[in-house]
């Protein structure tokens, strides 16, 4: 008889009596494919326990993360994209504007929120990543704008929390003057003397980086974030060369410079508090 | 002389003036009234041709070999009284971006600009106007001595974006675009600002905020070349022109959604075809606004600065 013959089946469980794992039960890590269970990801604030690898969390995440008691007001929640150019690529910009809206449930690529972490009051800008690769259009510019002016009329210290892949190209010329834009609120914030701390996450690039995320009095990053200003595939192409290893990673930057220091995401909360003490005392 | 694709018609008219200008030298055969026709034919052409460019056609002018780069602008400008100042003071001189000061009649003035080159040995020698962080950092260095001697600044923008390597990016690019931005918001003399070619998104914006923002009638000015755009919302190169007219990038569709203050007009037939007259609508414009704006005081110019990038962006509020 042939040895590869089968002799058993192979699943023999019916249909019916197949038991479904619940959907979002498992988190598998993209770092080193660790399988931990959801809950626990979550109270390891979306770091990998075994690897360290940060996980490109939202918003919603890191006010969770920052805010005592998760507790804290978002503010000008209602700005929408109303497509100024008229732009279509493949499909017209205001269709995949719904849709992402649909899907994610945000109305744009940054949040604004007022709060406190251990105690200290302070305004916090996240970007959210799902939402067009995080892109700066208008809407994030007016709304990081308005919370920089918010930071001003209250005297409240400003973090803002980057990640995106730079500006909307459906926005064009729009999108480009937001880093103008932005660049002017801060320099009446700095003029102040009101406290700045940009922190830099996966991915950090392109015009964000040419503007406000390089711009903090404090520039701050988690651990192994990509932060650039032009993106890997453009240099590589340009230079027609490998890049090095560890190119425009955190620990890259912070060794060339332009960064104060790298914050594991379990420290970020009591470092912030402490350092926004720090300059107030 | 280089000839765009569009631009055929005005080639072989070029030709044929030319061949009549050899025959009127033998001094055989009079063709002057065939010459006279031909030039009032060739400027027929040109009038035809620009009036209606696409958008993709303003780049390709925009980007013509023979156009006037910054220097040129500076020189003519400054009436040759121009020196240049060098280098960072950390690094290096990037040779990209050009600055320094010349004087505009009488009136001392710190100018700077991006700075291509004008042949093959050239451009490579200026890096294709792409500046690396130095250049940003350069070009600050120099508006902060401008600052310091109260006297005004003009850019002259013309660059493809800023250098995408690994030194540029070891050196921070984003970090020095970004310091302009905040710094050059906050200068107390006036600041114009003239897109005289390409203005490519960061690389352009760097050396880019002033009192006034002018551009050059066939300038273009966004957040990413038409090819790039192309190539990341359609993944090929192809789509440039569809790119080009969705981006919204030539001079006027940039004045009607208020970016710019204001186009200067190029001569007919594009900068390339005549320096002298682009000089002269440059030269004017800059002497009406460097008058206005030096009347004013550097704090009532702060805020209008501030005001008027503050006020750009597009949307609803409900």
């Amino acid at each position: 008889m042939g040895w590869f013959k089968r002799i058993k089946g192979g699943i023999t469980t019916s249909t019916q009596n197949k038991k479904e794992t619940p959907e979002g039960l498992w988190h598998k890590c993209p770092g080193c494919k660790q399988v931990t269970p959801t809950a626990e990801n979550e109270a390891n604030l979306w770091v990998c326990a075994k690897c360290g690898h940060h996980q490109r969390i939202g918003s919603k995440e890191y006010f969770h993360i920052l805010f005592d008691d998760g507790r804290f007001e978002l503010f000008n929640e209602q700005i929408f994209s109303n497509d100024p150019l008229h732009f279509t690529d493949s499909r017209p910009y205001t269709e995949r504007l719904e849709e992402t809206c649909e899907k994610t449930g945000l109305h744009d690529a940054i949040r604004t929120a007022i709060g406190t972490a251990d105690g200290e009051k302070l305004i916090v800008a996240a970007m959210d990543f799902n939402f067009i690769g995080g892109s700066m259009g208008s809407v994030v510019g007016e709304k990081l704008s308005r919370a920089i002016d918010r930071c001003i009329e209250e005297n409240v210290p400003l973090m803002v929390i980057s990640r995106s892949g730079g500006a909307r190209m459906m926005e064009a010329a729009y999108s480009l003057m937001q880093m103008a834009k932005t660049s002017a609120r801060l320099s009446l914030l700095s003029k102040k003397g009101i406290p700045y701390i940009s922190l830099l996450t996966d991915p950090t690039t392109g015009g964000i980086t040419a503007s406000f995320a390089m711009l903090g009095d404090l520039n701050i990053a988690e651990p192994g974030a990509l932060i650039g200003f032009a993106g890997p595939r453009v240099i590589k192409e340009t230079i027609g060369k490998d890049l090095p290893k560890d190119f425009q990673t955190s620990e890259f930057v912070l060794e060339h410079g332009f960064l104060d220091k790298i914050v594991p995401r379990k420290e970020l909360k009591p470092f912030i508090a402490n350092m926004l003490r720090m300059l107030a005392s | 002389m280089v000839f765009l694709d569009f631009e055929n018609d005005i080639k072989e008219l070029m030709e044929q003036l030319e061949k009549s200008r050899a025959i009127q030298e033998k001094g055989k055969v009079d063709v002057t009234k065939t010459i006279a026709e031909l030039e009032d034919n060739i400027n027929k052409a040109r009038e035809r041709i620009y009036a209606e460019l696409t958008p993709w056609q303003h780049v390709q002018v925009s980007r013509h070999p023979d156009r006037p780069y910054a220097l040129a602008h500076i020189n003519a400008l400054s009436n040759n009284t121009f020196i240049e100042l060098h280098g960072d003071r950390t690094v290096k001189d990037d040779k990209a971006m050009v600055g320094g000061f010349g004087s505009i009649d009488g009136k001392t003035v710190m100018f700077i600009g991006q700075q291509k080159g004008i042949n093959a040995k050239m451009r490579v020698y200026r890096n294709f106007g792409m500046a690396n962080p130095e250049g940003y950092r350069k070009a600050l260095r120099l508006m902060r001595l401008a600052e310091k001697f109260n006297k005004p600044i003009i850019t002259f923008i013309d660059t493809p974006g800023a250098y995408p390597g690994i030194e540029a990016e070891e050196r921070g690019q984003g970090e020095a675009i970004a310091r302009n931005l905040i710094e050059m918001m906050q200068l107390k003399v006036p600041v114009i600002c003239i897109v005289i070619g390409e203005g490519a998104s960061g690389g352009a914006l760097g050396i880019g905020i002033g009192d006034k923002v002018f551009m050059l009638e066939n300038a273009w000015y966004s957040v990413i070349s038409p090819e790039s755009c192309s190539t990341i919302l359609w993944r090929t190169r192809d789509q440039k022109e569809q790119a080009a007219a969705a981006l919204k990038l030539t001079a006027a569709d940039m004045l009607e959604h208020n970016l710019i203050d204001g186009i200067i007009p190029e001569p007919i037939g594009g900068a390339h075809s005549d320096h002298e007259s682009t000089f002269q609508f440059v030269r004017k414009e800059v002497k009406k606004h460097l008058t206005r704006l030096s009347k004013m005081d550097a704090e009532e110019r702060i805020e209008k600065r501030i005001a008027k990038f503050s006020a750009m962006g597009s949307f609803v509020e409900e």
